[in-house]
């Protein structure tokens, strides 16, 4: 025999368990509609994929898993989908959530399945993805998705399966006709988990209100290994962390896992479900529910379809409104309200309590705390819930912390042994939720702070950058203006050696000047040779574009012509440069041959010295020539400045005629002012 | 020396005080340098606990700026994002009186997130350069749209936008959002199935007679 040991506190409500175990399990039929809510597990909700007007059949997936903490759901029966739309669903908040609903058509078409011959042949993985694939949360209550209970833990070594048949809740009979009825099917479920799992022991823990059921998974564990385990009765001995204790004498660490002390444990109705999907290949489409309470006449359980409304189970057990005032989902210590009978039956529903007024009066009005400290003594989690009551009551969420509020498995316990009926429960589910809540604010402010913080950081940057531009500016302004006031101080100045100083210092600025202007030159051929080059590529495209016939040929030829004018433009105003830079010397020396565009011109001009050295003409005779020679070239470039205006050239070579245009003109007069001078002289 | 200590006792303590004060003056001197603390962490825990909507409804430009304002001993009652739970929470912190919201400064409103009218958008990324927290993505001329995860609620969005086109919608409890809510004193709250130990007790008073006494 096992050792068996005692958690902390513990109580012992009224079973009533009797009423509902008059009758063998019903089979509820096919109801004409079907209500599956997307989300009937812990985790991410699936996602359908079925349509509106679609037939489905019985067991056919019509919404996939949704990430790994998830499970598919399936088609309960066949039929066609009505809608996908909100509809009331079993929570306590009354809420409306999505949901698929199927018109039954009555034929119970099975979609066809088959489950795996051998599944000790089968891995671990490919069993986990099979129960994945079938839907299966936990069928206890809370509904976490099997399959990610089950996978292993990195770092955790289970040593022990613990299957839960425990039951302690009143009322709820589910899992009790359950073992009476189908032992076997528990026991072989019971045995896949274990391969799954590959514990040394694997228990199924039964309380001793259940001997039926006890005798007949006795039979059926015979030679399999698996042990039954018997243990008193206290209410909660059903909560996962106090089975474990009670069968171990382990305790899951706060905030911990089973897997952290070895243990995995899994309800009896889950071992029936994993049985159906690896050997028969069935999904997870229905389930046993226990529906009591003094307002049902015929009290029982039913295996039921999933998405089955309540009211059509409530009318097969011979409900009677009249008698009840209000409908529990769960049982009487951890269930809730439901305020709509429309609610369908889900994975989690392994009761439906219609008490009548005399059963489950309102709660009367909550007294003062007067201390007494039943709440400690029943405890099962061994904390003290008059202290975080207290602390509830005054919003003091950081002590709430500190006593271990999440510890708590809101079994009820407390409140059910509280001389001043207060719902403390209540108190810690409200607390619970606020410093989830909290924490979740906070986590979203910090996020904040830190957009806010790298945005005040970039401007600041964005902002000392143009500071520091501005400053450069201002610097070279200034600097400029100092230049500007120590030559006009220079022209003021009469001191000789001043005057000597500034003289060189000009001659070096008109060398550096000079150089800068050479600058200008190389800066000018650059431009003209990476036009001309600019230019042969835009040809050459422009040619192959033709050649092959491109759409492109238009811009391109577009582009060319463009790049054509630039290069002309660019040629002038280097021919331009280089007359003005020839001429501006040689006022009184030989006439520098201007490098112009074209090779005649050139020779003109050439011709034209040669013939005025041959003529040793007077500098006045020189002079005259020049001037004419100017005169010419300012028509010209007037008239090509008129061209390129006409034309509607860029602004640039305009302006860059106009500028030639005007030195132009100034030479000339600077040329005739001289002759006059000669003249005059 | 000693004579004159021996012939007025008064004086040994005077010196053996003095003496002290001078020691410990220098130690607390020397600690005050050596242990310099770098920045106000005071205004760093003020700054944990607000919200950090950055709406600049309390008057200063982001909840840094207030936090700083408050360690230098400004009200503690000008969040309206943040509440009472912040206000109270500052109280603590700062060990002083909490003090109801000042109404001056807006009043406590259900969280709500910027929305875009994205048809009427036009693109001049005004909005953009008032958000606080970058939660708006737009280019200029092209439509702009909230990153609602982002979004603080801080509603400087709504002024800028020169066709109006941004709603400011409360967030609506789901089913992700909902939880219980404490119970309300002297009300019995009809919901709540764990507290029936009368009725319980009453239907089977032999089996739990002596809990019930």
């Amino acid at each position: 025999m096992r050792k068996i040991f005692d958690f902390h506190g513990g109580i012992h409500p009224p079973e009533n368990k009797h009423q509902s175990l008059g009758e063998p399990i019903r089979d509820a039929g096919i109801p004409p509609q079907l209500v599956i809510p997307l989300s009937q597990h812990i985790g991410a909700p699936s996602t359908p994929i079925v349509a509106v007007g679609d037939r489905v059949l019985k067991g056919q997936v019509i919404a996939d898993a949704n990430g790994f903490v998830s499970v598919s759901q399936h088609a309960p029966s066949s039929g066609t989908v009505a809608a996908i739309e909100e509809r009331a669903i079993p929570h306590p908040s009354g809420f409306y959530a999505p949901c698929i609903v199927i018109d039954c058509d009555g034929q119970d078409e099975w979609l066809p399945h088959r489950g795996v011959e051998n599944f000790e042949g089968e891995s671990p993985g490919d069993l986990l993805e099979l129960i994945r694939e079938a839907g299966i949360a936990g069928m206890g209550g809370a509904g976490f998705p099997s399959a990610v209970k089950l996978r292993e833990k990195p770092g955790a070594t289970v040593d022990t399966l613990i299957i839960n048949g425990t039951e302690c809740e009143p009322y709820i009979t589910a899992d009790d006709a359950l073992m009476r009825e189908r032992a076997a099917d528990i026991v072989a479920g019971a045995d896949i988990l274990r391969h799954i799992v590959g514990p040394q022991a694997t228990l199924i823990g039964v309380e001793d209100n259940k001997p039926e059921g006890i005798l007949a998974l006795q039979a059926a564990a015979e030679g399999t290994g698996i042990e039954i385990v018997v243990f008193p009765t206290k209410y909660p001995s059903g909560g996962e962390k106090q089975l474990i204790e009670i069968l171990t004498g382990r305790q899951v660490p706060s905030g911990g896992l089973p897997a952290d002390v070895g243990i995995v444990c899994q309800n009896v109705g889950t071992a029936v479900a994993v049985y159906e999907a690896v050997v028969l290949g069935k999904p997870l489409i229905s389930r046993v529910t226990t529906v009591t309470g003094e307002a049902v006449a015929r009290a029982g359980n039913f295996q039921v379809l999933l998405g089955t409304p309540m009211q059509y189970l409530l009318d097969l057990a011979g409900f009677e409104p009249g008698r009840n005032q209000r409908l529990i989902m769960g049982g009487p210590m951890m269930g809730f309200t439901l305020t709509d009978t429309a609610v369908p039956v889900v994975k989690t529903s392994n009761c439906l309590l219609a008490p009548s007024p005399a059963e489950l009066p309102a709660p009367p009005p909550a007294q003062a705390c007067i201390r007494c400290g039943l709440c400690a003594e029943a405890c099962p989690a061994s904390l003290l819930p008059q202290q975080l009551f207290w602390f509830a009551r005054g919003k003091e969420y950081e002590k709430l912390e500190q006593h271990n509020l999440f510890d708590c498995i809101e079994c009820g316990a407390c409140s059910w042994a509280c001389p001043s009926n207060i719902p403390l429960v209540q108190y810690y589910r409200a607390s619970k939720a606020e410093i989830l809540q909290q924490r979740r604010d906070h986590e979203k402010s910090e996020q904040s702070r830190i957009r806010f913080e790298a945005r005040q950081e970039r401007l600041a940057r964005e902002e000392a950058e143009k500071e520091a531009k501005r400053a450069a500016r201002k610097k070279a302004a200034e600097q400029r203006a100092q230049q500007a006031a120590a030559a006009d101080a220079s022209e003021a100045e009469v001191d000789p050696i001043q005057a000597a100083i500034e003289r060189a210092k000009a001659k070096k600025a008109a060398q550096q000047q000079a150089a800068g202007s050479e600058n200008e030159q190389e800066k000018l051929e650059k431009a003209v040779t990476s036009v001309r080059k600019r230019l042969d590529t835009a040809t050459g495209k422009l040619e192959q574009a033709k050649a092959e016939g491109s759409d492109l040929v238009d811009a391109l030829q577009t582009g060319v012509d463009k790049t054509r004018t630039k290069l002309e433009a660019a040629e002038k105003a280097l021919a331009d440069y280089l007359a003005q830079a020839g001429k501006a010397p040689s006022a009184e020396e030989t006439p520098a041959t201007p490098p112009t565009m074209s090779a005649a011109e050139a020779a003109i001009e050439k011709a034209k010295a040669a013939r005025a050295a041959e003529a040793e003409l007077s500098p006045e005779e020189k002079a005259r020539k020049q001037l004419e020679s100017l005169r010419t070239r300012l028509a010209k470039s007037e008239k090509r400045l008129q061209e390129g205006r006409e034309a509607g050239e860029e602004d640039k070579i305009v302006n860059a005629l106009e500028a030639t245009v005007e030195r132009l003109k100034e030479k000339v007069s600077a040329l005739e002012s001289e002759l006059s001078e000669a003249e005059n002289g | 020396m000693f004579e004159l200590i021996a012939q007025y006792p008064l004086l040994a303590a005077l010196f053996a005080l003095v003496g002290l004060g001078a020691i410990f003056g220098a130690l607390l001197g020397f600690a005050a340098v050596r242990f310099k603390t770098e920045g106000d962490p005071i205004a760093d825990q003020i700054n944990a606990i607000l919200p950090q909507t950055q709406c600049g409804q309390c008057g200063h430009p982001g909840c840094r700026p207030y936090a700083e304002a408050i360690a230098e001993g400004e009200a503690i009652n000008k969040c309206p994002p943040g509440g009472e739970a912040t206000i109270q929470a500052l109280a603590d912190l700062l060990d002083v009186e909490a003090i109801p919201l000042d109404e001056e400064h807006g009043e406590e409103k259900v969280k709500s997130i910027a929305y875009i009218r994205e048809d009427e958008c036009i693109g001049c990324t005004k909005c953009i350069q008032a958000c606080p927290v970058d939660a708006i993505l737009g280019a200029a001329k092209q439509m702009h749209t909230v990153i609602a995860s982002e979004c603080t609620g801080c509603d400087l969005c709504v002024e800028p936008c020169p066709v109006d086109c941004i709603d400011m919608i409360p967030q609506e409890e789901t089913l992700q959002t909902w939880h219980w809510k404490l119970p309300e004193l002297g009300r019995a709250n009809v919901d709540i199935i764990a507290t029936d130990s009368l009725a319980l007790t009453a239907e089977t008073p032999a089996q739990d007679s002596d809990r019930a006494a």
